[in-house]
């Protein structure tokens, strides 16, 4: 704008420009307030949460504040040789406190997590303690060593060395089956022991084929919905719907009876012969359960994006690549496929989403061998309360989920998210 | 979907091939749900087909399991469904009140970061249930809520949410703008506005919405077992012990109602789409 135009005034006298801009920032506070109240409520119920999760993961700040003088004359200690008397001292100090306050068992509990053989000498040392034995005024070092011969091992003051950072990756490593030795350095443990990373491996491959199943059963069923006139698909819908609108209890429950060994669907294959009476094969309580429940269960959630797209695929399309001489498979195959793929990689990507952090069906129609990672996060959250290895796995697939996600929004995103 | 006379043979295979294929999927998709039906009518304590049922002998049908949901002794089911649907309301209630609302905020052009907000609202139903469990059990505990109706309240409002904002989201995308521009140049108010033009006309999406959140907080389990106390129990609760433990008949009783119920929730929301679509002017 030259400087000889003439500033544009409002009827006020304050120049247009400034004025706009006024009233933009005005509506755009107005827009926030709105959303503000359920902003603020996810982050204080839920955003947070998930990041105390993180800190619960990691967390290994009991130990530090339990032995702080011994770790803080373990600083000089080149780890080595046994530590010297000062060290011994400080430990000695700290374990006394432990010992006032009863959680000296904590300790030993969590040094034995650390390397085995921690009770038997911790508990030794807490009885010496308890009965006033050690004298403070000679060698300490030389009384723990008399404890018990591991306290002259140096591979435990070593192991409780190791223990000083606030913070730890066992539990992520404890995921992947795979520990910090003495060396510090990421090693696997024994091949009988490797069960989290079957279980995630399991986890993928069942989110994996489900979404395929879904993929396949769902297509032909979308274009057939798509394709029929209105007065016919409304109500092959209801088809689709009402198993939507359904508990997922409900559903996993009608799954157990069909399957089970005097179920519906063996009756049906014994009726046409294709297994024999007394030869019923077992289809609850391991993968071929978990596979068909979860397929029916997210199956809707495939077919409703499908389709939404093909139903605004115009069918002049079709006739149109027919007439230029393509076969009716040709056609479909160069001119209606391509057309779904955003179709496809919504619903794909929702099932596989879905479909991974799974726990309700696997948990009841899986069995043994057809439970899922989520089944493990469950099972340590309620029954052996490591709530810290509960939330690094559950973090670690929450990172999954969210690359997922990511890729989500990037080809389809979500405000296109469709629902009934 | 009659074939053309001059179809070649291979085609007419494929076609009927294809009818084949979805008659199936879709006898998977629904056959399920019906099989419960008539064997919560057995008068047997198996979950099999008697072969009085299959004979249709009348003697083999009784009301002998919903008489056992609604007076068994030591009956859970009396205060689960009570429990259920005073939560179910009161997350419905607050759902639909804070996700109508930052639908509205979101559908302004001058929303600012309106893609990274939008995610963070989303996000309850992308992240796995299990680990949403685990993040609101943290909170609940900390907060004391932890085995409480309220607890479980505003975790459900925490999951319901996302489904108004989307549903409301789309409703207003297709919103014109000028009927509220008219109402305030008339001079209404803006809370007046919305209560007399904006909310009549965008309502069958707040409602669908509502039906969503109800139907999350109604079949909800995953984060229930870990907030709830025995006080706090619930169907899907009462219905996931039964089935870790004994799949006794009484299960499909209750499963039964809650089908009839998902039906006539799957009917008003499809009318609620209709009306919806009507309104908005999309004619199809």
């Amino acid at each position: 704008m030259s400087s000889e135009t003439k500033q544009i005034l409002t009827t006020d006298g304050i120049p247009l420009e400034i004025s706009l801009k006024k009233a933009e920032r005005k509506n755009k506070i107005k827009a926030f307030l709105l959303v503000a109240p359920l902003l603020l409520f996810l982050i204080i119920t839920y955003i947070f949460p998930i990041g105390e999760m993180f800190t619960r993961s990691i967390d290994d700040k009991m130990i530090t504040n339990m032995l702080p003088k011994t770790f803080k004359s373990m600083e000089t200690w080149d780890g080595k040789e046994l530590p010297s008397e000062e060290v011994f001292a400080s430990f000695l100090s700290d374990f006394k406190i432990l010992v006032e306050k009863k959680e000296h068992g904590k300790l030993a509990q969590r040094l034995n997590k650390e390397k085995n053989g921690f009770n038997t000498i911790t508990k030794k040392l807490f009885r010496q303690v308890k009965r006033n034995k050690i004298d403070e005024t000679q060698s300490i070092k030389e009384q723990i060593m008399k404890v018990h011969k591991r306290w002259r091992n140096v591979e435990y003051w070593q192991a409780i060395k190791r223990t000083a950072p606030p913070y730890t990756s066992a539990k992520y490593l404890k995921a992947m089956d795979m520990y910090l030795n003495e060396d510090n350095k990421i090693t696997q443990v024994s091949e009988d022991r490797r069960i989290h990373r079957i279980l995630w491996l399991r986890t993928v491959e069942v989110a994996f084929f489900v979404t395929v199943f879904c993929f396949l059963m769902g297509y032909p069923i979308a274009h057939l919905l798509a394709t029929l006139p209105m007065k016919y698909s409304n109500l092959l819908m209801i088809c689709v719907l009402l198993p939507f609108w359904t508990s997922l209890l409900v559903r996993t429950a009608s799954w157990m009876i069909l399957l089970q060994q005097q179920g519906v669907v063996n009756d049906f294959f014994v009726m046409i012969g294709l297994v024999a009476e007394d030869n019923r094969p077992e289809m609850m309580y391991n993968k071929v359960g978990t596979y068909v429940a979860m397929t029916q269960i997210l199956l809707p959630f495939m077919v409703l994006p499908l389709y939404s797209v093909m139903k605004t695929i115009s069918p002049s399309l079709m006739r149109a690549g027919k007439s230029l001489g393509g076969t009716p498979f040709v056609a479909f195959w160069k001119v209606y496929f391509p057309l779904t793929i955003p179709g496809i990689g919504a619903g794909c990507l929702l099932v596989f989403i879905l479909a991974i952090g799974y726990y309700i069906t696997p948990a009841l129609v899986g069995g043994a061998s057809g439970t899922l990672i989520s089944n493990q996060i469950a099972y340590h959250m309620k029954t052996t309360l490591d709530w810290s290895f509960a939330s690094a796995m559950g973090l670690m697939l929450l990172g999954g989920v969210l690359v997922i996600y990511w890729l989500y929004n990037k080809l389809v995103g979500v405000d296109n998210i469709k629902l009934g | 979907m009659a074939l053309p006379k001059y179809t070649e043979t291979r085609y007419r295979i494929w076609h009927y091939f294809y009818i084949a294929i979805c008659t199936f999927v879709f006898i998977f998709l629904i056959a399920p749900l019906f099989v419960i039906f008539p064997l919560s009518f057995n008068a047997e304590e198996f979950l099999v087909f008697s072969e009085g049922m299959k004979n249709l002998d009348p003697d083999a049908f009784s009301l002998r399991w919903y008489k056992d949901m609604v007076y068994g002794t030591k009956n859970p089911w009396g205060l689960a469904a009570k429990n259920s649907f005073i939560i179910a309301i009161f997350a419905t209630l607050g759902s639909v009140i804070l996700g109508t609302v930052a639908a509205l905020g979101l559908s302004s052009r001058h929303m600012p970061f309106k893609g990274i907000i939008m995610a963070t609202l989303i996000s309850p139903m992308i992240v796995p249930l299990i680990i949403s469990g685990v993040a609101i059990f943290f909170f609940m505990a900390k907060a004391g809520l932890a085995a409480t109706h309220t607890g479980i309240v505003l975790a459900h409002i925490i999951l319901g949410t996302p489904f108004v904002v989307i549903t409301v989201t789309a409703t207003l995308s297709g919103f014109d703008h000028s009927v509220t521009r008219a109402a305030a140049s008339l001079g209404s108010n803006p809370v007046n506005t919305f209560m007399k033009v904006t909310l009549p006309l965008i309502l069958p999406g707040v409602i669908s919405g509502g039906l969503f959140a109800f139907v999350t907080s109604f079949d909800e389990v995953v984060v229930v077992l870990f907030l709830a106390g025995l006080e706090n129990t619930t169907i899907p609760i009462q219905m996931w012990t039964g089935l870790r433990e004994q799949l006794s008949p009484t299960i499909l009783a209750v499963a039964t109602c809650l089908i009839v119920l998902s039906t006539l929730i799957l009917i008003s929301a499809e009318l609620l789409r209709r009306r919806s679509e009507r309104l908005r002017g999309i004619n199809r």
